[in-house]
């Protein structure tokens, strides 16, 4: 049985180990619920954006001269997967989620004969490096970003377009975790390039009279595509923003009781090793005076 | 009244009632009082001129890389950026 000085050691450092991951879930509470006000504050742009882009593509046919983000390149051989994760640990399961979709998604286009690259966005993404290590075709450094702003998602969008102009790939896919509540975030994969039209979001309320185009249909959905890009990059770094959060508090808050659990259980073992070394002396103290006597 | 709307990524800048707002649109600055016809329209970085009422003086806000809708409801501006 451990001495009791080393009982004593051993309940102090998960006392502080306690204290810390009690700090860091609550730290991640308060955090959580700011980058929910964010997500809820960035709706009414992405909702009017995507009704804004659906009547105008049921106006606008798509044919060889469409801009290629909406028509695409016409193959669908490169894929370009975008894996967008958190810049720190400790978070649970959330990063390896993320990675994990990404992984299963690109061994499946891999299978299908596809060539896959991936985009990390994000410090903890890089663990990809391990898997597939000759396939990153780029490490989108954010490690400076503290809240994200629309700047940054503009970035990787413009980043992701150029390399869509150039020919590098030919479909992208996003994948982030999906903000459902503090317990569940669920990683998803959508495809981003060509951009996937919601055709059953309701088209804008004209009032019956027609709509003035001023350039055109055509050139207001080219202005628009790469703005639909980016703001999907925004949405995906949000919602990654509140579940970072949540599944840092939901992690904290198992360490934390698992830290109390352990502080009892080592507080017994020291209570029932003192008693023993109690004991033990008395008795030696005891049959001491007998054998005098 | 026109009902104008500003909207950022970010977050909803303006929603209230004014009477008229001057739009810096791609082909020209338009004004859009109540009742004015459906349009869509690109918008260059520019200033959103608000009169609130008829006389006063407008208000400007600075706005970038936008996109600006009329419909029944009123007035929506898309905007990248707004100061």
């Amino acid at each position: 049985m451990a001495s009791l000085k080393a009982l004593k050691i051993r309940i102090g450092s998960v006392k502080s180990t306690q204290k810390i991951t009690k700090a860091m879930k609550m730290v991640a509470a308060a955090k959580l619920r700011r980058a929910q006000e964010a997500a809820v504050a960035g709706r009414p742009y992405a909702e009017q954006l995507e009704k804004v882009m659906a009547s105008l593509a049921a106006k606008v046919s798509v044919s060889e001269s469409s801009p290629k983000l909406l028509a695409g390149t016409g193959k669908d051989q490169v894929h370009l997967l975008i894996v967008a994760t958190s810049e720190r640990g400790l978070a649970g399961a959330f990063n390896s989620n993320i990675v994990r979709a990404a992984r299963r998604k690109a061994e499946e286009l891999e299978a299908a004969g596809k060539t896959v690259k991936f985009y990390v966005a994000g410090k903890k993404g890089r663990v990809i490096k391990r898997f597939f290590p000759t396939q990153i075709a780029a490490d989108h450094e954010m490690s400076h970003i503290k809240t994200v702003a629309f700047a940054d998602a503009r970035a990787i969008a413009d980043d992701v377009i150029a390399r869509f102009e150039a020919g590098e790939f030919d479909i992208g896919h996003l994948f982030y975790a999906k903000f459902q509540s503090a317990l569940v975030q669920e990683p998803v994969g959508r495809q981003i390039i060509p951009v996937a039209i919601d055709t059953t979001a309701a088209p804008v309320a004209d009032g019956g009279a027609a709509v003035e185009y001023e350039p055109d249909e055509e050139t207001i959905l080219a202005d628009l595509l790469p703005r639909n890009v980016a703001i999907q990059i925004f949405r995906a770094l949000l919602e990654n923003a509140a579940s970072e959060q949540g599944s840092r508090m939901t992690a904290m808050d198992n360490a934390t009781r698992n830290a109390g659990d352990m502080i009892n259980r080592l507080t017994i073992q020291y209570n029932r090793s003192r008693q023993a070394a109690i004991t033990t002396e008395l008795v030696e103290i005891i049959s001491g005076a007998e054998a005098l006597k | 009244m026109l009902h104008f709307e500003l909207v950022t990524p970010e977050k909803l800048v303006r929603s209230e009632d004014v009477y008229m707002v001057v739009v810096p649109g791609s082909e020209g600055d338009f004004g859009v009082l109540e009742g004015h016809a459906p349009v869509m329209s690109t918008i260059r970085d520019g200033a959103l001129s608000v009169y609130r009422t008829e006389k006063g003086e407008p208000e400007l806000i600075a706005i970038e890389g936008g996109f600006a809708e009329v419909n029944a409801n009123g007035l929506t501006v898309l905007a990248e950026r707004a100061a």
